[in-house]
């Protein structure tokens, strides 16, 4: 399987993860391990970015894991290039992934300020990788404003219902210039896999492990969901096409 | 301009009140059904014909709660700056025609209480005051704010309502968040229980949401007082007010409480008392209602039922609280505005929380989230 490079970083996974929702930070620490995943995003509002003996962050210090700190809670373009730069300078990172959801009930990605505070984070040096609606013009515009990469949604956050957006997915994706990772709504392996299949670079995965009965056992179905997406897609998955096409063609005596 | 009064007069307390008491149990049966639960569906559930489907409805909040916020449960702790109070309201404990001891906690004993509250393990705070805007006014708040918010992720305020300008200018200080409850929608009975004062004022505290929607605050907290009226028409008014609030300020985040009237000094008997069978109800609908939407339980619920509560719902708790200036370390036996019922401590609960599989967020805000600050 090919490796994923995002800013010249290179990933084994294209599991990504994220920490919220665990029952304990225990928990979370071995759904992680079990994940095999090499990017893992943490809420700003949840950890204390002073405190070096912070809990959250203390079970995330993997050497394998990559911190993908996210502005989660700001409500516009300002908020979040603040934001980013404390989280650059308290944890020693350049990458920052961007929600901007001013909206606190379904948590929809604000595409203007999105689009600003990329074009404003990329001049500063930051590997920006924004959480966007399925919008495929957005994702050209987040490019030429410097964007590592886009994350489009499958389905609102959380709600597991999979990817409601796959007609615009697959714009995105033959149109990309940059990693597309399918972020939120992925309730299920199956899900993920189909995302895969479709030629997304990685899937982020945060609900589905977190409130699952077992997040550990649910971490490796994703883990293996993606890679057996990835294996097709790499594959070159046969195309389901309209007319049938017989293996013993009937003409094909006039060429012998 | 909108405004929330101009809904509110559309509808009729007796005529809600008949609506919802009409609810059959094929009203609830459809409610549940519906994945799309509308204010209709609201009243079925918090009728008396949904009471025999409790558990569906238990067992549906515990799910739609897990999806959303997962298996964590935010703590807070109250904190007292003032029991000073102009007003004269019959169920509270520093009603002005109470004779006891008034106290303003200054910037010393600010500083006692804040140390008190941080070495319980709380990052998230909820000041609170009685209603006196001479010495307990706008500039005392931005003060104590100032004082407070470097030690807090986050700064939540229940005092008394204000303008719209003394809103934009405390939400810049750092403050996040605003509780501010109607008390009772029934509007003559709230004249009965607020006959003196600036909260006899019934429009100007139903309007406050609407100030603080417009003054651009994070995060809003509503609820009724569970005692004064009858509490099934009073949540359909405060979820008519929370569905309208959504729609109109859309960038605020939105919490409900239900507290019920507990024994204080000088107390009042409630008018309506509702049963635990009852409040499980009432929250269940609310989350069936609004997935989004955080619920909190205070320390006025017994330890039993908040134990329970944990999984029918409620999404955030106050822990070891003190309901008196200085209650925590710097006058622990001044009078209480209510006396609490759950006594353990901050630590306990968490353990408490562990042992449930939930893991408790003392942190849920950073300053970095803020660029006025």
């Amino acid at each position: 399987m090919e490796h994923l490079t995002i800013a010249g970083k290179t990933f084994k996974s294209r599991l990504f993860t994220g920490t919220g929702k665990f029952k304990s930070n225990q928990d979370m620490k071995e759904a992680l391990e079990a994940s095999e995943s090499e990017l893992v995003t943490v809420a700003l509002k949840r950890v204390d970015i002073k405190d070096q003996n912070d809990q959250i962050l203390h079970h995330l210090s993997h050497e394998r894991i990559h911190l993908l700190p996210n502005t989660s809670g700001v409500r516009n373009a300002k908020e979040a290039v603040f934001a980013a730069e404390l989280a650059r300078e308290a944890l020693e990172t350049n990458w920052v992934k961007l929600e901007i959801h001013p909206d606190p009930k379904y948590l929809m990605p604000d595409p203007i300020e999105t689009l600003k505070a990329t074009e404003e984070l990329a001049k500063k040096g930051f590997i920006v990788m924004p959480y966007i609606h399925a919008d495929p013009v957005l994702c050209k515009r987040l490019e030429e404003a410097g964007t590592s990469a886009v994350m489009p949604l499958g389905s609102p956050i959380g709600s597991n219902k999979g990817l409601k957006t796959i007609d615009f997915l697959e714009i995105i994706i033959e149109q990309a210039n940059v990693p597309v990772v399918v972020d939120a709504g992925i309730g299920a392996p199956s899900d993920a896999a189909k995302a895969m299949e479709l030629g997304a670079d990685a899937c982020l995965v945060n609900t589905a492990i977190a409130v699952s009965q077992n997040p550990t056992q649910m971490a490796i179905a994703f883990k293996m969901a993606i890679q057996a997406g990835r294996m097709a897609y790499e594959a070159k998955l046969a195309k389901p096409i309209a007319n049938a096409v017989a293996s013993s063609p009937l003409t094909a005596f006039l060429d012998a | 301009m909108p405004n929330f009064k101009d809904l509110f007069e559309q509808y009729s307390w007796d005529k809600v009140k008949t609506s919802v008491y009409s609810k059959s149990a094929q009203d609830v049966e459809r409610a549940l059904a519906n994945p799309d639960r509308n204010l209709e569906d609201f009243k079925a559930l918090i009728s008396p014909a949904a009471m025999p489907y409790l558990e569906q409805m238990a067992q549906l909040s515990h799910q739609l709660t897990l999806q959303r916020f997962g298996n964590t449960m935010q703590l807070f702790a109250p904190m007292y700056l003032s029991n000073e109070c102009q007003n004269i309201c019959t169920y509270c404990g520093f009603s002005l025609d109470n004779k006891i001891k008034r106290k303003t906690l200054n910037d010393i004993e600010i500083a006692r209480e804040v140390q008190a509250i941080k070495s319980m393990g709380f990052d998230h705070v909820l000041l609170v005051t009685g209603e006196a805007n001479q010495t307990v006014g706008v500039d005392y708040l931005a003060h104590a704010i100032q004082r407070i918010r470097p030690h807090f992720a986050n700064v939540s305020m229940e005092v008394q309502p204000l303008d719209q300008e003394d809103y934009e200018r405390l939400i810049p200080t750092g403050l996040h968040a605003v509780l501010v409850y109607q008390e009772t929608y029934h509007e003559a009975d709230y004249k009965k229980h607020h006959p003196k004062g600036k909260k006899s004022n019934f429009q100007y505290r139903l309007e406050t949401p609407d100030r603080l929607g417009r003054a651009g605050i994070h995060k809003m907290g509503l609820g009724t007082l569970i005692g004064l009226e009858d509490w099934r028409v009073d949540s359909f008014f405060t979820a008519l007010h929370l569905d309208y609030l959504e729609r109109t300020y859309w960038q605020t985040k939105y919490s409900l409480s239900f507290p019920r009237l507990r024994p204080f000094s000088g107390g009042l008997e409630p008018k309506v008392a509702m049963s635990d069978k009852e409040l499980v109800q009432l929250i269940c609908a609310y989350r069936l209602l609004n997935q989004e939407v955080e619920l909190s339980l205070s320390t006025r619920e017994t330890n039993l039922f908040r134990n329970h509560a944990i999984k029918l719902g409620i999404t955030t708790m106050s822990a070891g609280s003190k309901t008196n200036p200085g209650g925590y370390a710097v006058e622990p036996q001044s009078l209480e505005q209510f006396e609490i019922s759950d006594e353990r401590s901050p630590a306990a609960i968490q353990e408490m929380l562990r042992a449930q599989g939930y893991e408790p967020v003392w942190k849920d805000w950073d300053v970095a989230l803020e660029t006025n600050v």
